[in-house]
């Protein structure tokens, strides 16, 4: 390659006025071992572009996020949902509440109703000892007469 | 879109995307995490990457935003730290002890570029994309990315000549 024609390239380089094609043979020529001494400020400059191209992004890609952004847009409908579900519990939650109420007024009333009928059989009962209570005294006086004679 | 679909799309050029951010960024992790980052918005705008014509450069256009933005922040994070200076000491021992090789020395010299140099450097003579590209990329008019570039390239030039005349390499 001509020293002449690498040094036209090389002031055409420093205008930015290069195409791809001429600085890769700029490239080319640097890469070389033998270079003139009043170029060599250019060599460390061309093998620093080269090397540092072989640098790579390492670091991995959790690309299974896309289901936790799914996840995130729902978000805002779980309160939603969740005081939806609130009012409905409520809403059968008193129906509820109330049949039960119904349903226990309706058992002490009925508790009440039977006690009462038990009572008034009780104190039947009772009335029927009484009377019961005259029959042994006539069987005492029943006994006596017999123990006497 | 399935992940291996996109991951098709993505590999040719995420390795481009992370030299860039790590041309801004410098520090490796963050160039890694911001690479990341872009990715992962990329991945959600997934249903509609069929509707960019150009997924490489509109990829390459986010990292530069995101980068800069981080930048941005960062500096003026930067003026409230009063320790960030015991860091950057620390930082630039070591880049001392790596600039005894002549071509990390060049990595030096690109960090000290302002942002605009740095990046059409890197589209240009790192990545080798031709101008309608960086123009796409970078929102930038072609002239300005020549004139860019061509400081850019001078700037390094003269950096390596005052190095070369010091006899530092």
């Amino acid at each position: 390659m001509e020293l002449d024609r690498i040094e036209k390239l090389l002031s055409k380089y420093l205008e930015g006025s290069t195409s791809l094609p001429e600085e890769a043979e700029l490239k080319a020529f640097f890469s070389q071992d033998d270079i003139p001494a009043h170029l060599a400020e250019y060599r460390p400059m061309f093998a620093y572009f080269k090397k540092t191209k072989q640098e790579k992004f390492t670091k991995g890609l959790p690309l299974q996020e896309d289901t936790k952004l799914n996840s995130k847009k729902w978000f805002p409908w779980l309160s939603v949902a969740a005081s939806v579900l609130i009012m409905i519990g409520l809403f059968f939650g008193k129906g509820y509440y109330d049949q039960k109420q119904l349903e226990k007024e309706k058992a002490q009333y009925a508790y009440k109703e039977t006690k009462k009928a038990l009572d008034m059989l009780a104190e039947n009962f009772s009335r029927g000892t009484e009377k019961v209570a005259y029959l042994n005294e006539f069987v005492e006086a029943k006994e006596k007469i017999y123990n006497k004679n | 879109m399935q992940q291996s679909d996109f991951l098709k799309i993505v590999t040719p050029f995420q390795d481009k995307l992370y030299r860039l951010a790590k041309r801004l960024l410098v520090s490796r992790e963050e160039a890694e995490d911001a690479t990341q980052e872009i990715l992962m918005k990329l991945w959600s705008k997934s249903k509609k990457i069929g509707s960019y014509n150009n997924v490489e450069a509109f990829a390459m256009t986010m990292t530069k935003n995101f980068c800069l933005d981080r930048l941005k922040s960062k500096q003026a994070g930067n003026l409230k730290l009063v320790h960030s200076n015991y860091r950057e000491e620390g930082a630039s021992l070591q880049k001392q002890v790596e600039a005894n090789d002549s071509v990390t020395w060049v990595q030096r010299i690109m960090e000290d570029l302002p942002e605009q140099q740095k990046m059409v450097l890197q589209l240009r003579d790192v990545e080798e994309y031709d101008f309608d590209e960086i123009c796409e990329m970078l929102e930038m008019k072609p002239t300005a990315v020549r004139v860019t570039l061509s400081r850019a390239r001078k700037a390094v030039r003269e950096k390596l000549m005052e190095k070369h005349n010091y006899g530092i390499g």
